[in-house]
């Protein structure tokens, strides 16, 4: 299987605190890959380096075939990226949403128009198109942001946290629709408080304190550390932490 | 402790109902979980209990006070916690909590006892600015100045949400802790699995409480069959399973799919295995399951 | 401790850890007061003016001499004919061209009259009107001298004083003016953003569910900021006093107690803005923008009140920097005691009131 992102040795450091400490993985193309930690552990900084939007301070990595440290514009023209803090704009239309996005991405407008009318048939939103995305439920922002992320179809998908908060039924379409895409030959990098979406994925890593602690498939991580399910394994390793103590 | 008694509250004249004819009881010395997604109405509720909201309709008291007219006497004994961090990030630890025993006309010392199980946590930290501690030091120093005034009732709107798990159990087992000096404690949580630790919980979703009761009286109320479905492959499980005649839901929890039947369906093990069998999947595990929490959720929410 | 004295310490502590807010408002009176005082004036030193003198005799050298030795006046520049200026003017290289009448000397002494013609470039109005003041301020004293020498029956001489203000130094002006602009922009400023931030950041909805009461809160607000204010009065009346040279008449403690009513004034307008809107942004626009301009125009420090049309002087009056600017030339600049300024005084202190009292109404005691 061929390797859409590699890192060797990646490091950052805030003055005289490391973030992430030389973690070294890769993530195969069409996996769903599972990225988690307790708060503070090294997650978001190092979904920050991989995603173009952080420099890191030492180490490298490969992103869709390019240098994280110097070709970090092209990544972000190959990748979607979807956060809890960065959403659509609430007082612009879902139609409007959908054509900015997909302007910015780069989409040709015939082809836009294709596919923003693909999407709201898919999301069942057909009759919502001019509503303000201030005015939708959670939820359905979350689903409405996730379709928009991907209208590019981009190689990668980058989900930081993108079901917290949001109703039982609405998180598991949530994750159809991660499967869906997964389906399709995208490759999902997903970080999550919900363990039981851990089970979701098809090979998980977790970091303490900086580095990665463990990274196999959730099956696997369940014997090795026999555990019944993956908030075990998730307890057991943080309280490893030594940082803990400051938390 | 607390009584609601059909309390309705909308947003932006009428458009926006948050809440739709609550009717809730409190019992002194519970620990009550508010349990459901965001939008709910779980901060509207809280924020009309602590006084900060005025209903559109219904009463609410608060260990006897009305929450309208008699909320001066109400803000001097409660507990309160907002779902957003409301402490000053430019103070200290120490300055916060200072600041807020002085505003409740108290000391950090005269109620030390109380506060020490959770603020001896944070104190070798004291001189830090609130500003620059983690999440799970930033709840710990909010829980501590809510307790500092040594109130009855602690109302704290989903201290654990976006939290990791380790901090989230430590919270728990701090909560069970102070539920034994006899502190009434209502908690809001959008995670199904906290329910268990409460009392007694109340399912809320999109203004409307759908069920209170102890956490085992409503996963005992929940009336149709549920197996756990296990095969090789997650996706096409699920996609297969909807297709089958009987199956009322079908959604994935952690690495089975949780498949429920109406009673009087007729489906039965054999028959989904005889189906999956049929479609090509292997491995295939199905088991008969109690209903979680999570699962009374789904079903209330069909 | 009791929870009014908390929530002073607690506001003293925001306002000194707010590193960049307090630079800014301790350094801009400072900034403006050098702006004012050294590079934009609109006195007249070092005008450049230009001569046309056909006739070139004793007595048109002696004015020419006369004029460039002046501090007011260079002479850049000597031409032959009326043509020329047109060009010097569009240029803007000269602010006035001096013509001298052909055979001046002559004319004088046979006729006892000769004409000076003073061309000024007013396309700025008050530079034109000043250099053309000045240059024939330096033409009749020259005339005076020659007057002295013989015997004339009959002389009218116009003598002016510039009461409080000989030197017409620009100081006298601008340093009450932007006293007062200060004082109000950035005490209202402060105060407008004060409230508003708790609402923002979400420290509101907590301390609200405590026994505090909203005239607690607003008092302690107001008070670091009241040090600040009048750290910023002591600032500027000292470089005004040891840099600018504006001597400082009248009782030095009227004039502290003065500024303080109005810095309380423009707090208290500062804080009833803050309980009225949700939002930082807002609450800086209204201060900021909002307050600019009227409290600039209504105060009379850069044009006259009583130039203005009826209804505009009528709004005036409940533009708080008009009573206060009128003080501060009183005390500051005439020298004047309190029996003079009791009736700006009072209204001051009654608006100071009204705003505080309108502000702990105004303060919203729910999160609605």
């Amino acid at each position: 299987m061929k390797k859409i992102i590699e890192t060797q040795g990646l490091t950052r450091t805030f003055g005289a605190f490391t973030a992430v400490d030389a973690i070294s993985f890769d993530v195969y193309e069409g996996e769903i890959f599972g990225f988690l930690g307790a708060n503070g552990a090294g997650k978001t900084t190092a979904m920050k380096m991989l995603s173009g939007l952080l420099a890191p301070s030492g180490g490298s990595a490969t992103v869709v075939g390019f240098d994280v440290k110097t070709q970090s514009e092209d990544i972000k023209k190959q990748i979607g990226y979807m956060s809890q803090r960065f959403s659509l704009y609430e007082d612009l239309t879902v139609l409007e949403n959908i054509h900015l996005f997909g302007s910015i991405y780069g989409l040709k407008k015939a082809e836009l128009a294709q596919k923003a009318e693909l999407l709201l048939e898919q999301l069942e939103f057909t009759d919502q198109r001019n509503t303000l995305v201030g005015d939708l439920p959670l939820g359905w922002k979350q689903k409405l942001s996730f379709s928009v992320a991907m209208l590019h179809e981009p190689r990668l998908v980058f989900l930081d946290e993108p079901t917290g908060g949001v109703d039982p039924i609405t998180r598991r379409q949530f994750w159809e629709m991660i499967y869906a895409a997964a389906h399709k030959g995208a490759t999902v990098f997903v970080t999550t408080h919900y363990m039981d979406e851990a089970e979701y994925c098809d090979r998980v890593s977790i970091m303490v304190d900086g580095k990665i602690a463990a990274l196999d498939t959730p099956h696997n991580l369940k014997r090795q550390f026999n555990a019944p399910d993956m908030n075990d394994v998730f307890l057991q390793l943080a309280a490893t932490s030594v940082a803990r103590a400051g938390f | 402790m607390i009584t609601v008694q059909n309390i309705s509250k909308t947003y932006n004249k009428g458009a926006v109902k948050a809440l739709d004819n609550i009717n809730l009881e409190i019992q002194r010395g519970e620990l009550f979980g508010l349990i459901g997604p965001d939008g709910a109405g779980k901060t509207t509720l809280f924020r009309i209990l602590a006084t900060l909201l005025v209903p559109d309709q219904g009463t609410a008291t608060v260990n006897g006070a009305d929450v309208v007219r008699d909320y001066k006497a109400i803000r001097r004994t409660i507990g309160y916690m907002p779902g957003r961090f409301s402490l000053y990030p430019d103070l200290t630890i120490l300055e916060n909590l200072e600041f807020y025993a002085a505003v409740f006309g108290t000391t950090i010392a005269e109620n030390y006892a109380q506060i020490k199980p959770i603020y001896s946590q944070i104190e070798p930290f004291k001189h830090r600015r609130a500003g620059q501690l983690s999440g799970g030091m930033k709840q710990k120093l909010a829980l501590s100045c809510a307790l500092v005034h040594q109130p009855d009732l602690l109302l704290l709107d989903e201290p654990t949400t976006g939290v990791d798990p380790v901090s989230r159990q430590e919270f728990w087992d701090m909560l069970q802790l102070l539920q034994k000096t006899g502190l009434t404690i209502v908690v809001s949580t959008p995670y199904m699995d906290e329910a268990d630790r409460c009392d007694r919980i109340g399912l809320i979703q999109k203004g409307k409480m759908m069920s209170v009761n102890t956490p085992q009286g409503i996963t005992s109320g929940y009336q149709p069959d549920l197996y756990a479905v296990r095969s090789s492959n997650m996706y096409q499980l699920i996609t297969d399973l909807r297709q089958l005649d009987g199956i009322s839901t079908c959604y994935a929890f952690g690495e089975d799919a949780h498949v429920s039947v109406a009673s009087n369906s007729g489906l039965n093990a054999p028959a989904m295995e005889a189906f999956l069998k049929q479609k090509a999947h292997n491995n295939i595990q199905i088991t008969p399951i109690a209903a979680s929490i999570e699962d009374c959720f789904i079903e209330l929410m069909r | 401790m009791n929870t009014f004295l908390a929530f002073v310490i607690k506001e003293f502590r925001h306002v000194l850890r707010d590193r960049r807010s307090l630079i800014v408002v301790i350094g801009m009176p400072i900034v403006m007061l050098l702006l004012y005082g050294f590079a934009l004036s609109n006195e007249v030193k070092n005008s450049r003016i230009a001569i046309l003198d056909t006739s070139r005799d004793d007595v048109t050298r002696t004015l020419t001499e006369r004029l460039d030795a002046s501090r007011y006046f260079t002479v850049v520049q000597h031409i032959d004919r009326p043509e020329e200026a047109d060009a010097l003017f569009r240029q803007g290289k000269v602010r006035a061209v001096v013509v001298f009448q052909p055979s001046f000397q002559q004319t004088l002494l046979h006729t006892n009259a000769a004409s000076v013609q003073i061309l000024a470039d007013a396309s700025d109005t008050n530079t034109g009107n000043t250099v053309a003041f000045y240059i024939s301020n330096v033409v009749r004293a020259y005339q005076n001298e020659l007057l002295d020498q013989q015997k004339l029956p009959y002389r009218i001489n116009v003598e002016t004083q510039m009461a409080y203000n000989p030197q017409l130094k620009s100081a006298f002006n601008f340093v009450p003016g932007v006293m007062v602009l200060i004082l109000i922009l950035l005490c209202s400023m402060l105060t407008a953003v004060a409230i508003v931030k708790e609402k923002e950041m979400g420290t509101m909805e907590l301390i609200l569910v405590s026994p505090v009461r909203p005239w607690m809160m607003i008092v302690a607000k107001a008070l670091p900021f009241l040090v600040v204010g009048l750290l910023n009065v002591a600032v500027i009346l000292l470089m005004a006093y040891t840099i600018l040279g504006l001597p400082l008449r009248g009782s030095l403690f009227l004039l502290i107690a003065e500024c303080g009513l109005f810095v309380l004034l423009a707090l208290s307008l500062g804080l009833f803005i803050s309980t009225r809107t949700n939002s930082q942004q807002v609450a800086l626009f209204i201060s900021l923008v909002g307050l600019m301009l009227p409290s600039l125009v209504f105060s009379g420090f850069m044009f006259p009140l009583e130039n203005m049309p009826k209804p505009l002087q009528v709004v005036s009056n409940i533009v708080p920097t008009k009573y206060f600017f009128s003080i501060l030339k009183s005390v500051m600049i005439k020298g004047l005691g309190f029996s003079y300024v009791w009736k700006e005084t009072l209204i001051m202190a009654t608006m100071t009131l009204v705003l505080m009292l309108l502000a702990i109404r105004s303060f919203k005691i729910r999160l609605q």
